[in-house]
């Protein structure tokens, strides 16, 4: 047998998606060999996903987009060599098909016209391979997002693969999940020469998997590429300018100011509980908790602890099950001891603010500028005040420049800047943020840290849903821990 | 996670271990037999030998109650509001009076028939059965069958999200309070907002599908191939039975009444 040819070979490749006008991945040159493991990273919009979708063969020119140079998968065109690789995306719930797990992993197997009596001694093994806890017939909808995300690495691996994509495998995952994701990866490289292209944000847990970081340049081509030891070596200054996570980057809280304002209580609940219908266990049960202003208050626990939920409720957005949220006298004067989730919306946000994970959930307009003047025109301000605060929090949040834009044409940067500061807009003493950098790349997450710190430092009251332990670590003046089943 | 059907306690009992083909076929030809006689003797025998057939769906008690309590409850008050509100035998005569109850009967027991033979079915039928099945069997096209299952299971995701992004509103300062109108408009845009969000969902999980080999490229195979057991073949002669007792009883005793009769 002569030579090889590589897993990967691209020449000025590029890809422009159908519609639009600029190219999501220009100019790259890049071989990868058989075996080889590479990182790869970039910025936001510096077209990891869309190198990963071009190498598993899912683009094809029909669909209205546009390619140039050329890629090649172990020397064929992706679409043909389509059988050889294998793709994991970073939404569990986007890609689990089957309602129960052996089946979901046959799936693959099935479309492939593997015959019936191999499906399920290629599912057994594929489910052994990631460490696979329960039988074939657990259902999909009762697993935990590490545990679907194991799933579908085993759906993948059941196709046996030469060429293994992830997309941000951790990125929605708490980090128990992220790590039982990482040690079936682990598991399974052991036993395979494997290929991988693996893109991840948060890079320091992944370095021992991978034997080469290749870094994307945010206008097309490549900044850095090379073995770990030396890609992080000495270019910190760099990373940091195209704001790109390194393995030892830690956020820092801003200083502190000297004359720090007294915290004082400002949403108190008590013997607050939780229990989802259906649920046979409450999410948290008699919980009393102060969020007081001047202060970080982080609350943290698994999936499925009810983080999401406890927020919601301090947040005022629906009545507790058991118990009580109520307001302190300098968060509502003239109205202590209301509970928050009796008052109507327009006096709620001008008290707390709430932030949710998906910014695109809370847009209601189709403008940045209307966007911003909203709240503020809602409770109560006259049209041009409420303009000229919106003007003031775009300017500070950075938003200026996308003022005439749809909120939901920007970046997830933007977004979530817009949907803090559109919580901002009408001067909440509370805010109340779930996953506020959730899917954020580093120049968002610093940003992000920045202003919040700033936040708690003027006087405000903070709370973080979270479970970015960097964050929590940088930010967090206090912590709560909520366990999983109360 | 609301929309979960309940739990079958017993998974290997006679129906839920039954070829999902098999029972949708036997619950049409009873839903079928109510539909087609206007009389209230063929529904109430229908009602009968679904009955007995509940007694084979492996589901608790309290469960069975709760999935057929509401039916029969509504099929009561549509058999009564139907018996007052007929038009068809006018005056207050003894007879006019007897005809009015057995109409109000024929309906109220046909709903019933329909509505229970149909939630026996769906309570036991796992969609991703109905689907091989539908391929095996009835020789559906593939991608129509799996394209529809893959969707089913993003149901419960978007009634969460529907949820969330109420509270999203009403974290933006926005709520009806009592204003109907308002909270139409609302919901509208609600909508909108959901529509986008599903679009999304779906090309995401098209996508993946199409990683893994669903690309209509190559025949495809089945992981678990639907079987038509002997069983199976008796529960559907047992249903064509029970259809056909039901419709000759109701002839014997001279009741019988074709709906476009």
């Amino acid at each position: 047998m002569g030579h090889a040819p590589p897993a990967i070979e691209a020449v000025s490749w590029g890809w422009r998606h159908g519609g639009r006008s600029t190219w999501a991945v220009r100019h790259l040159d890049l071989v990868v060999q058989p075996g080889e493991r590479v990182l790869l990273l970039g910025r936001s919009g510096s077209g990891k996903s869309t190198l990963l979708a071009g190498l598993a063969g899912l683009f094809d020119e029909r669909g209205g987009g546009e390619s140039e140079g050329q890629l090649r998968v172990f020397g064929e065109a992706p679409a043909t060599s389509r059988s050889r690789s294998g793709l994991v995306l970073q939404d569990p719930e986007a890609q689990l098909v089957m309602s129960r797990a052996g089946d979901d992993v046959a799936f693959g197997l099935e479309n492939r016209g593997v015959p019936t009596d191999d499906i399920w001694p290629r599912v057994r093994a594929a489910l052994d391979a990631v460490g696979w806890a329960y039988g074939p017939n657990r259902p999909t909808d009762q697993l935990s997002g590490g545990e679907q995300q194991r799933l579908a690495l085993a759906g993948v691996l059941a196709l046996e693969p030469d060429l293994l994509l992830l997309d941000e495998p951790t990125a929605n995952l708490d980090p128990e999940g992220a790590g039982l994701v990482r040690e079936a990866l682990a598991r399974v490289l052991d036993h395979r020469a494997t290929t991988l292209v693996l893109v991840e944000h948060r890079v320091a847990e992944w370095l021992h998997l991978v034997t080469r970081v290749v870094v994307l340049a945010a206008g097309g081509g490549i900044l850095l590429d090379g073995p770990p030891s030396e890609v992080f070596v000495g270019h910190d200054e760099l990373f940091a300018r195209h704001g790109i996570w390194t393995p030892d980057h830690r956020g820092k809280r801003p200083a502190r100011p000297l004359l720090a304002p007294q915290p004082e209580s400002l949403i108190v609940t008590e013997q607050l509980s939780a229990q989802p219908p259906l649920a046979d266990r409450p999410l948290f049960a008699r919980l009393d908790l102060v969020v007081r202003s001047a202060e970080a208050l982080a609350i943290v626990g698994p999936n499925g602890s009810g983080k999401s939920t406890l927020a919601h409720l301090l947040g005022g957005l629906h009545r507790p099950q058991a118990g009580q949220v109520s307001a302190s006298e300098a968060l509502a004067p003239g109205h202590a001891g209301s509970s928050v989730w009796q008052w109507p919306a327009r006096r709620l946000v001008t008290r707390i603010g709430s932030v949710f994970q998906d910014p695109e959930h809370q847009f209601l307009t189709g403008r940045v500028a209307d966007e911003l003047a909203l709240g503020p025109m809602r409770g109560g301000l006259p049209e041009a005040e409420a303009r000229r605060r919106a003007l003031e929090l775009a300017e500070r949040l950075h938003l200026d420049a996308v003022w005439e834009a749809n909120p939901f044409t920007l970046s997830g940067g933007e977004q979530r800047r817009l949907s803090v500061a559109t919580a901002l807009a009408t001067a909440p003493r509370a805010l109340i943020l779930d996953e506020p950098t959730f899917g954020q790349d580093r120049r968002t997450w610093d940003e992000m840290l920045s202003l919040l710190a700033g936040l708690a430092d003027s006087g405000r009251g903070v709370v973080l849903a979270t479970h970015d332990r960097a964050l929590v670590e940088a930010l967090a003046d206090r912590t709560l821990h909520l366990p999983l089943g109360a | 996670m609301q929309l979960r059907r309940p739990g079958i306690a017993n998974p290997t009992a006679f129906l839920p271990a039954a070829n999902a083909v098999a029972k949708l076929g036997a619950a049409l030809i009873v839903m079928l037999v109510a539909f087609l006689s206007r009389d209230p003797v063929t529904p109430a025998i229908l009602l009968a030998g679904v009955g007995l057939a509940m007694t084979l769906t492996g589901l608790r008690v309290a469960d069975l109650v709760r999935l057929v309590g509401p039916l029969l409850v509504a099929a009561a008050i549509l058999g009564v509001l139907n018996a007052l509100l007929t038009g068809t035998p006018v005056g207050s005569s003894p007879g006019a009076v007897v005809d009015r109850a057995t109409i109000g009967l024929a309906l109220g027991l046909r709903v019933a028939a329909i509505a229970l033979a149909g939630s026996l079915a769906l309570a036991t039928i796992d969609p991703a059965d109905l689907a091989s099945g539908l391929i095996g069997h009835l020789h559906v096209p593939d991608r129509l069958a799996i394209g529809a299952l893959a969707s089913l299971r993003l149901v419960p995701i978007l009634v969460t999200e529907w949820r969330t992004i109420g509270l999203a509103r009403r974290a933006r300062g926005v709520d009806a309070g009592r204003n109907p109108v308002a909270a139409l408009r609302l919901a509208l845009g609600a909508l909108v907002t959901l529509l986008v969000s599903a679009i999304r969902r779906a090309s995401r999980l098209a996508l993946a599908m199409d990683a893994r080999g669903f690309d209509g490229r190559t025949k495809r195979t089945m992981a678990r191939p639907p079987r038509m057991r002997l069983a199976d073949w008796l529960l559907l002669a047992a249903s064509g039975a029970l259809g056909v007792a039901a419709i000759a009883i109701s002839m014997a005793l001279g009741r019988w009444a074709f709906i476009f009769g």
